[in-house]
């Protein structure tokens, strides 16, 4: 179970003092399937990334299964169980598809394991296994194959930061399906930052934060009339938004 | 062939992958003197008289065959020059594996230089591997200064990839070529240096025939306070295409510096230089942190994958 107590984080503002990002977050995460929603500029991806421990909180504790994690290292709490899909994904030259699936699956793995995660994403394994992770793939690629990683990790806790972002429609509803797919087959339990509706229609609880506060969390029916309201009327700045990401 | 001892094999599979005599043609040089060597039938392989190295001559239409002619040095303060000229007769299909490996254990200065020419002749194709590795303790330096000349006759290919990792503190690379009227010259230089190594790397290639082209990409990682000098130069003299790209991370205090000069001498030569230098970018070391590995090994992965 990931927990969150009193977590605030600011940075510095252009004028010269601190911005407030996070303010105060108390969260308890132990549902299979939670989604934290909320407009852009609100605090999500600071959040996720604060758990996974690339962003350090200004104050405040990060808690997996009973542990405090707040002073661990990137690579330990990757070690202790945390994965996360990045929302834009890294590129690499000379590294290969199967290079980064056999180190998230952290063993070598074979050509027929590799495709396996690669299947899964909706995407031929022949034609990637041997590609560089480089320029020549496109965003929606190198998410699924973003995705492919953390289905090779199985770990305890996986984050998505807005998976869908960059995504066409087309490949947005197989994705859908992927993360379907991997509910009903994960141990462990899925986060995921999202605008996107239908993903959270699939979600256990949906966790929304506004202005670096939790504004509401709870079942979808309950949390999506405030999120509409919040959200002064206007949702194609949102689209737009991702259109660009 | 007299047997080698244990610091000589390790240097020869450093450098040529084997382990023992290659099967055909090969030469062996050892500590400044021939060691080694075979002809085969379409292979042959004659020792200068006039000056130290080998002249090597390969029929016309000979196909699918390798060479390999491998240099160590593993008497400290050994300094050497060596000319090898390759005669590849036309429409051949050959592979050739060069290299060379420095055992310095004293203090004295090693040094290997070889002027390899190469004369290709028309529509043949070759494969040319260069490793060059060192080792030692000893407070002498590894010098290899390794010239390269290529004359690739019409509708000519040739695919060379040369490799420094470890332990050359000096080198000073020159390759030089021309190209006639169809011929290809593609090269993929990796690098890396480290301590206070010194690498210069020069290209100079004349694409002088109709519909020629070169492709050249160097990768490079300069480490601790090494440094290295790229320059490449090109010139466009018919219709042609020309492609040099030069890759490098920089790690620690060490500097690169990349010199492009290009140039079109003919209305219809297309000519592309790309240079790119810096250190590793931190969200790559921080994807690599999320999927388990620690810092250093995030390093080693990049560098590896980066120069594979």
């Amino acid at each position: 179970m990931l927990e969150l107590q009193h977590v605030s984080f600011s940075a510095p503002s252009e004028a010269g003092g601190k911005t407030e990002i996070l303010k105060d977050i108390n969260l308890k995460i132990d549902e299979r399937f939670v989604a934290i929603t909320g407009p852009n500029g609100s605090g999500k991806s600071t959040l996720a990334k604060i758990i996974a421990g690339i962003m350090t909180p200004t104050s405040g504790k990060v808690i997996l299964d009973g542990e405090d994690i707040t002073a661990l290292s990137i690579t330990e709490r990757a070690r202790r169980g945390i994965s996360f899909a990045f929302q834009q994904p890294v590129r690499f030259k000379g590294l290969t598809v199967k290079d980064l699936i056999s180190l998230a699956a952290g063993e070598k793995l074979s050509v027929a394991a590799a495709c396996q995660y690669l299947s899964e994403v909706g995407l031929c394994a022949k034609e990637y296994i041997n590609r560089e992770i480089n320029a020549s793939l496109s965003g929606g690629e190198l998410k699924r194959i973003e995705i492919a990683e953390i289905l090779a990790r199985g770990t305890k806790l996986s984050i998505f930061d807005e998976p869908e972002a960059g995504i066409d429609l087309w490949s947005f509803g197989n994705l859908i399906k992927v993360f379907e797919k991997m509910y009903e087959r994960t141990k462990g339990s899925i986060l995921i930052i999202s605008h996107q509706e239908r993903i959270l229609d699939i979600a256990d609880k949906v966790i929304m934060i506004a202005d670096g506060v939790v504004a509401a969390e709870g079942a979808k029916a309950d949390v999506l009339p405030m999120l509409l309201g919040s959200m002064s009327g206007c949702r194609f700045t949102e689209v737009n938004d991702h259109a660009r990401t | 062939m007299p047997e080698l001892d244990s610091i000589k094999q390790n240097l020869l599979s450093a450098v040529a992958d084997i382990h023992e005599v290659p099967a055909g043609a090969y030469s062996l040089r050892v500590d400044g003197k021939m060691h080694g060597s075979r002809s085969s039938e379409n292979i042959e392989i004659v020792a200068k008289k006039d000056k130290p190295g080998i002249d090597i001559y390969i029929k016309p239409g000979t196909k699918k065959e390798s060479l390999h002619i491998p240099v160590l040095l593993a008497q400290s303060g050994l300094k050497e020059l060596v000319y090898n000229d390759f005669h590849i007769g036309a429409d051949c299909d050959v592979t050739i594996v060069a290299g060379c490996g420095i055992h310095n254990g004293g203090g004295a200065d090693s040094e290997h230089s070889g002027i390899h020419a190469f004369y290709v002749g028309e529509n043949a194709k070759v494969r040319y591997i260069e490793k060059h590795y060192g080792e030692g303790d000893g407070g002498g330096k590894n010098v290899m200064n390794p010239t390269t000349v290529v004359e690739l006759s019409e509708n000519a290919e040739m695919e060379m990839e040369t490799a420094q990792i470890k332990g050359v503190d000096s080198t000073d690379r020159k390759t030089t070529a021309r190209l006639a009227a169809g011929a290809t010259l593609t090269v993929h230089e990796k690098l890396m240096t480290h301590g206070k190594q010194y690498a210069k790397t020069l290209f100079e290639i004349d694409l002088s025939g109709e519909d020629c082209g070169a492709h050249i990409v160097s990768r490079s990682v300069a480490k601790d306070e090494s440094s290295q000098l790229f320059v490449s130069r090109v010139n466009g003299n018919a219709r042609c295409s020309g492609h040099t790209e030069c890759d490098a991370i920089i790690m620690d205090s060490a500097s690169v510096s990349a010199v492009p000069e290009i140039a079109a001498n003919h209305p219809e030569a297309s000519l592309i230089h790309e240079a790119a230098i810096g250190k590793i970018a931190g969200e790559q070391l921080v994807k690599l942190m999320t999927l388990g590995l620690s810092e250093k090994e995030a390093e080693e992965h990049i560098i590896g994958g980066f120069l594979k």
